[in-house]
C-alpha cells in the first residue's frame, strides 16, 4: 500500500494509469520520430532534397538546407487535399517529395495546410478567453456528413484505452446542447447539409469547429461528386483543420491540445 | 427451367456481355422467381442504360451450395411490370433501380427511395419528374398507447448518420423504419468516371472499416478484366490483410457490444486489442486501416522476412492476450443473459430475404464467399465457416469470437509459408464488351463489384454491393418484440456500415 501511495505521489496521474494498463498509454506529445510509428506509415510530406537525379530522403524538413530559392522553385502540396496515398509522391510536378514519420500536421488555418517545403505552421492556440472557458474540458459533438466512416473510426479510437482523450478533459458528448463543439467528418453530402447546418446552430456560444480529415477539408476522394459539397461550406467557420484519410488519432489529439495550449506543457 | 434463362459464371472469371441471355421482362421475371425458388439468391438487380429510351436489368445470381453465379438480362421501358411482385428478394433492389434509374416498376409495393439523389444512371430520353423523400411518409401504427420514436440522423455517439423511426407500445418495439441516404457520396459515378489511380482511392473509401475488403473485390474486377495474374504472393498477402482487417472489426465489436451491456473490462480490452490489429496493418501498409495496400496487380507493398517474423510475433502475442478477454466475456452469466435471445433472425428469413455475411451464419445459412467462390489464397487455405443456430445478438457475438480465432490461425501459417515472387504485375487496358463479378468476403459479409465494359474497353458501369445493403433490413425485422432500451445492443450487433449502403 505504501508502495503505491509513493508511486502516485511520485508520478502524473497519467503515468501511473499507463503503468497499470501495461506501458500503453500513449504520450499527448512526442518529437517527429520517437511516436513509436511504423517506418512505413506516411506523415507529413516534404520534398527530398535532390542530389542530381536521386531522391533521398531523410525525413528533415527542407527549410535549413535548401536555398530559399530551391524552395520557391518547389511545387505547393496542399495537406488539405492529399489522402496520404503512397503514389502521391510521384504525382507532384514530376518532384519528388515522401512521407515523413511526424504525425503532427493539424493547423489554424486552410492556408496554412498549403506548404511548398513541407514544413507547415502547426495550429495555435485560442485566444486567452476561450482558453479559460474550454482549456480544461472541452465538449464536442461529431457530425459525420458523406464520410466513410474511417474518419469516424479513428475519432472513436481517441476514447479507447490507448489514446485516452478525457484524460486531458476532452470528451464526445450525446447532444450539440452539451457540446462547446462540433466535430465534422466527411465531404458534406447534400443529405446531410441541412442537419450539419442544424446540429452546428444548437451549440451554444461561444463555439469551435474542428474539421477532420480529406474530406471535411476538401472533398477528398470525393471533391469531383455532384453530390457532395466537398467539405465544410463557408458558413460555418473552422478553428482547427486535421489533414489525413483518415488522420492518425495522435494527429487529432495534438491538434487538439495545441488549439487549447496544451501541446507544450505535456511535452516531455 | 432456371439454367437456361442464366449464364453460368464463376466468382472473377470474365463473360462476353453477348453472351448473356437477354430476355422479355416477363421471362426475366419467371427466371428470377423459380431460380431463387431452387435455391439461388440475388447478389446484385442494377439497371444499364442500353440506348437513349431503353434500360437493360441485370440480375447477378449465386447458389451458395453448388459455388455456382449466374446472370441473365432483360431490356425494359421507363415503365415495366415490378419484379417484386413474383420475387420478394428484389424488393429493395427495385427501389433502388427506381432511384438510380428513374425506372417505374408498376405494382412494386413501395417505391420509397433508399438514398434520396437525382437519377444517375437513367436512359437520357426519360423524363425524370423529381422525387421527394416528403412524399412517402414514414409508416404508421395506430392504436391505443403507440408512440412514434425517432433518432438521427445525428445520433449520440461517434457513428455515422442514419434515422431511425420506431413504433412501439411502451418499452416493447412494433415495427423499425430505417431511413438511409445521409452519406451518399456518388460512389458509383466517380467510380465509372474516374481514372483507375483515382478510382481505387474511391474504393478505398466506400466503407472506411472495410478498405481492404472493397479495394480487393474492385482490384479483382479490374484484374479479370485485364488479364492480369496477380502472383501467389501477392494473393497471400491481400489474404492477410484481409484476416486483419476482420480481426480489428470483430474484436472491435466484441468490445462494443461489451460496452451496450455495461461491461466495461472486456470493453476496454478488446478496444486496446482492435487497435493493435490496425497497427498491424499499418505496419505493413502505413495506414492503419491499410489504405494503399491494394492496387490493381498486387499490392503496393511487400511483406520482407524481418517484418514477417515481426508480425508474426505480435499476431502470436495477440492470440494469448485476446482468449482470456474473450473468455471473461462469454462466461459471465450477466453477459450471457443479456445477449440471449435479444433480436432474432430465424433462418427462414435470413434464407428468404437474401441476408449475408455474420447475420447469415449466425442463423445456420453457412453462406461464405472464401468458401462457396473460392479465390486467390482462399483456393489452396480453406478456413472453416463458422456457425451459430439461434440467430440473436449472443449468435452474432459467438460467430465472431469463432472467426478471430480462425483468421488468427490464418495468418499465422500464411506468414509461415509466403510464397516467393514479386508483389505487383502488370494490369493493362480492360477488354471491351465484358462483365466481370468479383466477390470477396469482407468482414461484414458478401462485397459484390460488377463491372461491364463498353465496344472501347471503357467502363460502363460499376455496381457495388455492400454486405449491409442486403442486411440493413435484418435489422428492421429483428427488432419487433424486443425492447427499444435494447436497441443499441441490437444495432451493434449487426454493425452495419452507412457508408457502405449509400454509396
Ligand atoms: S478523409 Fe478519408 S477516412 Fe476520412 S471520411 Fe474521407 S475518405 Fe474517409
Amino acid at each position: 500500500m505504501a508502495f503505491c501511495r509513493k508511486v502516485v505521489a511520485e508520478t502524473l496521474v497519467f503515468d501511473y494509469l499507463r503503468a497499470r494498463f501495461g506501458h500503453r498509454f500513449t504520450r499527448a506529445s512526442l518529437g517527429p520520430n520517437d511516436s513509436g510509428l511504423p517506418v512505413r506509415f506516411r506523415g507529413r510530406p516534404v520534398f527530398a532534397q535532390l542530389h542530381g537525379d536521386v531522391a533521398t530522403v531523410d525525413g528533415t524538413p527542407v527549410g535549413e538546407t535548401a536555398s530559399e530559392h530551391r524552395r520557391r522553385d518547389l511545387p505547393i502540396i496542399d495537406l488539405g487535399r492529399s489522402v496520404f496515398a503512397p503514389e502521391e509522391t510521384q504525382r507532384l510536378d514530376g518532384q519528388a517529395a515522401a512521407f515523413t514519420q511526424d504525425y503532427r500536421m493539424a493547423a489554424s488555418s486552410r492556408n496554412a495546410l498549403l506548404t511548398s517545403g513541407g514544413e507547415i505552421e502547426l495550429a495555435h492556440a485560442l485566444d486567452r478567453k476561450m482558453r479559460r472557458l474550454l482549456g480544461r474540458s472541452l465538449r464536442l459533438r461529431l457530425v459525420a456528413a458523406g464520410s466513410c466512416g474511417g474518419c469516424e473510426a479513428e475519432l472513436a479510437a481517441l476514447s479507447n484505452v490507448v489514446f485516452d482523450m478525457a484524460r486531458f478533459g476532452i470528451q464526445f458528448v450525446a447532444s450539440p446542447r452539451h457540446a462547446d463543439g462540433i466535430v465534422i467528418a466527411g465531404a458534406v453530402s447534400e443529405n446531410m447539409r441541412d442537419a450539419l447546418e442544424k446540429t452546428y446552430e444548437a451549440v451554444p456560444d461561444p463555439k469551435i469547429v474542428v474539421a477532420v480529415g480529406a474530406c471535411a477539408i476538401s472533398g477528398g476522394v470525393f471533391a469531383e461528386s455532384k453530390r457532395v459539397l466537398g467539405g465544410v461550406p463557408s458558413s460555418i467557420p473552422v478553428d482547427l483543420w486535421i489533414p489525413g484519410c483518415p488522420p492518425h488519432p495522435l494527429t487529432m489529439l495534438d491538434g487538439l491540445l495545441r488549439l487549447l495550449g496544451r501541446a507544450d506543457h505535456l511535452k516531455e | 427451367m432456371s439454367t437456361h434463362a442464366l449464364l453460368t459464371l464463376y466468382n472473377r472469371r470474365c463473360v462476353s456481355v453477348a453472351d448473356i441471355p437477354l430476355l422479355e421482362v416477363e421471362e426475366f421475371a419467371a427466371a428470377l422467381a423459380s431460380s431463387i425458388a431452387s435455391g439461388w439468391r440475388i447478389v446484385s438487380l442494377f439497371g444499364v442504360p442500353e440506348d437513349t429510351r431503353a434500360l437493360r436489368l441485370c440480375a447477378v445470381l449465386a447458389n451458395d451450395d453448388r459455388g455456382l453465379l449466374g446472370a441473365t438480362c432483360a431490356l425494359v421501358r421507363q415503365e415495366y411490370p415490378a419484379l417484386s411482385t413474383s420475387c420478394r428478394q428484389a424488393v429493395r433492389f427495385e427501389r433502388e433501380i427506381a432511384e438510380q434509374c428513374g425506372a417505374i416498376p408498376t405494382g412494386h409495393p413501395s417505391l420509397k427511395p433508399l438514398r434520396r439523389h437525382p437519377p444517375d444512371h437513367a436512359p437520357s430520353a426519360w423524363t425524370l419528374p423529381p422525387k421527394n423523400r416528403e412524399d412517402f411518409p414514414f409508416d404508421v401504427v395506430h392504436g391505443d398507447e403507440v408512440h412514434e420514436v425517432a433518432v438521427g440522423p445525428v445520433h449520440a455517439g461517434i457513428i455515422e448518420p442514419g434515422h431511425f423511426r420506431f413504433n412501439a407500445h411502451g418499452e416493447e418495439v412494433l415495427s423499425l423504419e430505417i431511413m438511409l441516404g445521409y452519406q451518399h457520396r456518388g460512389v458509383e459515378r466517380l467510380l465509372e468516371g474516374s481514372e483507375r489511380g483515382r478510382a481505387v482511392l474511391v474504393a478505398e473509401s466506400i466503407a472506411g472499416d472495410t478498405v481492404i475488403g472493397h479495394t480487393g473485390a474492385f482490384c479483382g474486377a479490374i484484374e479479370a478484366l485485364a488479364r492480369s495474374h496477380k502472383t501467389p504472393r501477392a494473393q497471400t498477402i491481400r489474404g492477410i490483410a484481409l484476416e486483419l482487417e476482420r480481426l480489428a472489426n470483430h474484436i472491435g465489436d466484441l468490445g462494443a457490444l461489451s460496452g451496450d451491456v455495461a461491461y466495461q473490462s472486456s470493453a476496454a480490452f478488446f478496444g486496446r486489442l482492435r487497435g493493435e490489429c490496425l497497427n498491424l496493418l499499418m505496419t505493413i501498409s502505413g495506414n492503419r486501416y491499410g489504405r494503399g495496400l491494394i492496387r490493381p496487380g498486387g499490392v503496393l507493398f511487400d511483406i520482407p522476412p524481418t517484418m514477417t517474423s515481426e508480425v508474426l510475433r505480435r499476431v502470436e502475442r495477440l492470440r494469448e492476450e485476446v482468449r482470456p478477454v474473450a473468455e471473461l466475456l462469454f462466461e459471465n452469466a450477466s453477459v450471457q443473459s443479456r445477449f440471449d435471445g435479444v433480436g432474432v433472425v430465424s433462418a427462414e428469413q435470413c434464407r428468404a430475404a437474401g441476408y449475408v455475411g455474420v447475420v447469415a451464419r449466425s442463423c445456420r445459412v453457412p453462406v461464405d464467399v472464401r468458401h462457396d467462390f473460392a479465390y486467390g489464397v482462399y483456393r489452396y487455405a480453406q478456413i472453416p465457416v463458422a456457425t451459430a443456430w439461434s440467430g440473436d445478438v449472443y449468435a452474432r457475438a459467438i460467430v465472431r469470437w469463432l472467426e478471430v480465432q480462425r483468421s488468427m490461425e490464418f495468418i499465422v501459417e500464411q506468414l509461415a509459408a509466403l510464397p516467393r515472387g514479386e508483389v505487383l504485375v502488370d494490369c493493362g487496358a480492360l477488354r471491351p464488351s465484358e462483365l466481370v463479378v468479383a466477390l470477396e468476403e469482407g468482414w461484414r459479409g458478401e462485397i459484390a463489384h460488377i463491372v461491364m465494359t463498353d465496344a472501347g474497353g471503357h467502363i460502363r458501369r460499376h455496381k457495388v454491393v455492400d454486405p449491409s445493403f442486403h442486411n440493413w433490413s435484418a435489422l428492421s425485422a429483428a427488432m419487433p418484440g424486443n425492447q427499444i432500451s435494447d436497441f443499441p445492443l441490437c444495432n451493434k450487433s449487426f454493425n452495419l456500415s452507412y457508408a457502405g449502403h449509400d454509396l
